[in-house]
């Protein structure tokens, strides 16, 4: 009598009930738990194995010694600057990414699909050449002679560069799938162009305008290439905490760095569950 | 729903004006200043040796994280959309963290593991390969930071085809990986280009992590990128605008197959 | 009353509607009926104001409403797939229009509770669209509609995205709806059966155009050309005119009459007998006759039987249309 021998990846017994769940419980296709493990392997190696370190050795000299880098006056005010530039740079993406998204689905004009597809441009371009790019207008050699390089607005122009796809993606596929026929009821129940943009159309974009907000604020409190030259890096003005960070590796306090850094990781995390419930709450009313 | 013609014309006066002063004007005038000493200027300008070993630089790296990423992308989009194992949220917000980190925390993170003071640090250096200021490192950075485009890409794919197709396959005799190549490859071949291109345009482009942890060795360990803030900071400012324009050229060619594959995803 | 005078619509080279004038009269219900393309929807939409002709006129209770928009056309109407404010409860749902018009809170929310209960949908108040079935979702929107009191009631295949026992039961309690509202009523159908049991009058469109407009027995009986018979319920063809099938007599014996005809297969469907025919000769086709269970019983029919088929009577349509 043989012996098979069991392999990891075995394909599923033929007489599996599936009547419950379609087509979640076959394993066609599947990479099984061996796929399975290596994904997570090569995710730990590459990305959680560099965050436990530097969440170790930001606690290397105890927590006095983190709560002492991440309390330093000049740490503070990168970080202040940085979250209310970022607020605010979100603030302006959910407006201009609903007006712009509106246009491209709502309204036609010559030329509207060179237009979508410069939307994307943030996201193929480098953030260095974004900060070159701005200089070059806004910078000291600006042909309309607008100097605003090392500014707090230079900062957040250059953060609405980087960010404004976010805006605008989140909003527009919504914004295409919305059922047409809901605001041509409420025409028909008498309420104006206006009235039905507010009461049925505006309820119904609020989680993917929230979305390309947390998105964009997600994106601004990190960036770094695009502000690096154009923000001059004048502590206590425009620094923000990605260049403060970077210019405590320089001068050798990687510690105090990593301080800071575990902080915007925490921004970060944080930011990133907060997305996930907005799409939880988003699709309520889905059925 | 009929918007009376003149908030038609508002909004699309202030998004298109919004567009074109943020977006189209700076690139405008940067062009122009780039061009402004002639093409042959522009030309010597990215031929000089540092400019060209940047470049390939440059794309060596890229030409190493981008197939390495591809791979784990496509195993981890199966495993997500496919598995019935538990953890899976946990996977999938996991792959969105680089999104949220920011490029010079991930490069002080890496620095922190692998440099000479850092947990693996020592263990590498005395094995004789060195990581940080070195090429492996940058190409560690850049994989961090591509990590989630192919899977992001590849997971509303698959969700949207199901399996059955493999069933069917694997009803008719094939093997598990005979199965993969004929049938599930090709239905989301155009999910994964799709996310190579981006990787590609991100690895290209990586800045902020690969600065951390490259320690800017001349003709060594400058990418294209970091090419551009070393004349820029050396007050070379027509080598940077020529740097940049290179990079812009690429970028061009990045955003043209993302409009072409975007078309063909579409048209499927 | 609703006077259509020579509407006509154009999408680019196609006429969606071409030339149509219509009228309805007050406290009717009247049935747009017709196949997908025929334009009886765009005619409904042209009605509402959702969409503006190209040319003709529309008028609503004497009032020229042809270029005004949907809100002040004093109009319900209610779509095939609901059209409900997903995020809004029922309640709000129902009071939306009377909230558009300023009326008091005390006011809205005894006409909500009013109609919900109309409409059966009392106690439902709090839920949302998402939480109902599609028949419930459907009751909603009609009672939305009429919860402004309109002067006509408009409706877009109300029935057309639900199961066919609930599309039953909905056809029923629409009919006894307007029974006791009153409202005038026009409603859109691909369903010849529907049109039949509901409307008082139906419209019957094709390719843009009005073939016949009539109450339902008038145009099944008396339809007037080939479409409007072959749309309003089965047809054979024999010879060169129509007949229903079951205005088709059998006979086994030659009676110099009826055409020869062989039986390919005799259908019971519980009550009728379907008799598939080949014809013989001349009129060479395939034809089925539609004979109660005692005519079948009684001539003793046989698969591969020859039999001699002819028209009952004069109801029958002449040749040529």
């Amino acid at each position: 009598m043989s012996t098979q021998a069991a392999t990891p990846a075995a394909p599923a017994p033929a007489a599996r009930p599936r009547n419950r769940r379609p087509r979640a419980s076959a394993r066609a296709g599947g990479v099984g738990g061996l796929g399975m493990g290596l994904a997570m392997l090569w995710l730990s190696v590459i990305v959680l194995l560099p965050l436990a370190a530097l969440a170790a050795k930001s606690l290397d000299g105890g927590l006095s010694a983190f709560w002492d880098s991440v309390s330093s006056r000049q740490a503070v005010s990168a970080l202040k600057f940085t979250l209310i530039v970022s607020v605010i740079v979100a603030a302006v993406n959910a407006v201009a990414g609903l007006a712009i998204a509106w246009t491209l689905v709502r309204d036609e004009f010559p030329g509207r699909k060179v237009v979508n597809a410069v939307i994307d441009l943030p996201f193929a371009m480098p953030t260095i050449v974004v900060g070159i790019t701005l200089l070059a207008l806004w910078g000291p050699t600006s042909p309309v002679g607008v100097n605003l390089a090392f500014t707090q607005l230079s900062v957040a122009l250059a953060l609405l560069f980087v960010t404004l796809p976010f805006g605008v993606r989140a909003v527009q596929p919504v914004l295409m799938e919305l059922d047409r026929d809901m605001e041509q009821a409420a025409a028909s129940l008498g309420a104006s162009p206006l009235t039905t943009f507010r009461r049925i159309i505006l309820p119904n974009l609020i989680p993917a305008i929230l979305s390309g907000a947390a998105l964009s604020f997600a994106r601004a409190v990190g960036e770094f290439g695009s502000v690096i030259l154009i923000s001059g890096n004048k502590p206590f003005d425009t620094q923000v905490s990605s260049v403060f960070i970077f210019k405590q590796i320089e001068s050798d306090n990687s510690r105090g760095a990593a301080a800071v850094a575990v902080v915007l990781l925490g921004v970060s995390l944080l930011m990133l569950i907060a997305l996930r419930f907005i799409e939880y709450w988003g699709a309520r009313h889905d059925h | 729903m009929t918007t009376s013609s003149v908030s038609r014309y508002g909004i699309r006066v202030f998004a298109l004006g919004y567009l074109a002063l943020l977006l189209l004007v700076p690139i405008g005038v940067v062009l122009y200043r780039t061009f402004e000493p002639g093409v042959g200027a522009v030309w010597d300008s990215i031929t000089t040796p540092a400019a060209v070993s940047a470049f390939w630089l440059t794309i060596e790296i890229t030409a190493i994280a981008v197939p390495l990423n591809t791979i784990f992308g496509i195993v981890a989009a199966l495993a997500l959309v496919r598995s019935r194992v538990r953890g899976k949220r946990f996977l999938e917000a996991l792959i969105d963290l680089p999104f949220a980190i920011s490029p010079v925390v991930i490069g002080l993170a890496l620095f922190l593991l692998y440099g000479r003071q850092g947990w693996l640090g020592p263990t590498f250096t005395n094995a004789g390969i060195q990581i940080i200021f070195s090429v492996p490192g940058m190409v560690l950075a850049t994989i961090f930071v591509c990590l989630p485009f192919v899977v992001r890409e590849v997971v509303p794919v698959l969700r949207e085809i199901g399996d059955e197709q493999e069933q069917a396959a694997s009803t008719l005799g094939a093997s598990r990986w005979q199965t993969f190549l004929r049938v599930t490859l090709p239905a989301i071949r155009w999910g994964v280009a799709y996310g190579v291109v981006l990787s590609v345009a991100r690895a290209i482009g990586e800045f902020g992590a690969v600065s951390v942890v490259s320690g800017k060795i001349s003709g060594e360990t400058i990418t294209l990128p970091l090419l551009v803030e070393n004349r820029f900071s050396n007050f070379d400012l027509a080598g940077a605008y020529a740097a940049s324009a290179l990079m812009a050229v690429i970028a061009l060619a990045v955003l043209l197959a993302m409009t072409l594959l975007q078309r063909k995803g579409d048209a499927r | 009353m609703i006077s259509v005078s020579s509407v006509s619509k154009h999408y680019g080279d196609f006429a969606a509607l071409d030339d149509v004038s219509v009228e309805v009269e007050s406290g009717s219900l009247t049935a747009l009926l017709g196949p997908s393309g025929s334009g009886k929807s765009t005619l409904l939409r042209v009605i509402a104001g959702l969409e503006v002709p190209d040319e003709g006129t529309v008028i609503l209770e004497d009032r020229d409403v042809t270029r005004l928009a949907p809100q002040q056309r004093d109009i319900g109407f209610v779509f095939q797939h609901y059209a409900a404010f997903k995020h809004m409860t029922v309640r709000d749902n129902v009071a939306f229009g009377l909230k558009v018009r300023k009326r008091p809170k005390a006011e809205i929310a005894a006409k909500v509770d009013e109609l919900l209960g109309i409409v059966g949908l009392a106690g439902y108040q709090d839920r949302y669209p998402s939480q109902l079935s599609g028949g419930q979702r459907q009751r909603m929107a009609l009672a939305r509609a009429l919860a402004v009191e309109p002067k006509v009631l408009l409706l877009d295949e109300p029935f057309g995205a639900l199961d066919a026992n609930v599309r039953a039961e909905l056809r029923a309690w629409l009919r006894r709806l307007h029974d006791e509202v009153h409202v005038t009523t026009v409603l859109v159908t691909h369903d010849q059966e529907e049109a039949m049991e509901l409307a008082d009058r139906i419209v019957v469109l094709n390719a843009g155009r009005i073939e016949q407009v009539g109450a339902p027995r008038e145009l099944y009986d008396a339809p007037a050309n080939e479409f409007v018979m072959g749309f309003l319920g089965p047809v054979a063809r024999l010879g060169d005119g129509l007949v229903r099938p079951h205005d088709l007599v059998l006979r086994t014996d030659a009676d110099g009459i009826g055409v020869e005809a062989q039986i390919s297969r005799i259908v019971h469907l519980g009550f009728e007998v379907r008799v598939e025919l080949e014809l013989a000769g001349e009129a060479e086709g395939s034809v089925y006759a539609q004979l109660t269970r005692h005519e079948a019983e009684q001539l003793e029919l046989h698969e591969g039987d020859i039999v001699y088929v002819r028209r009952d009577g004069v109801k029958s349509l002449p040749s040529a249309a």
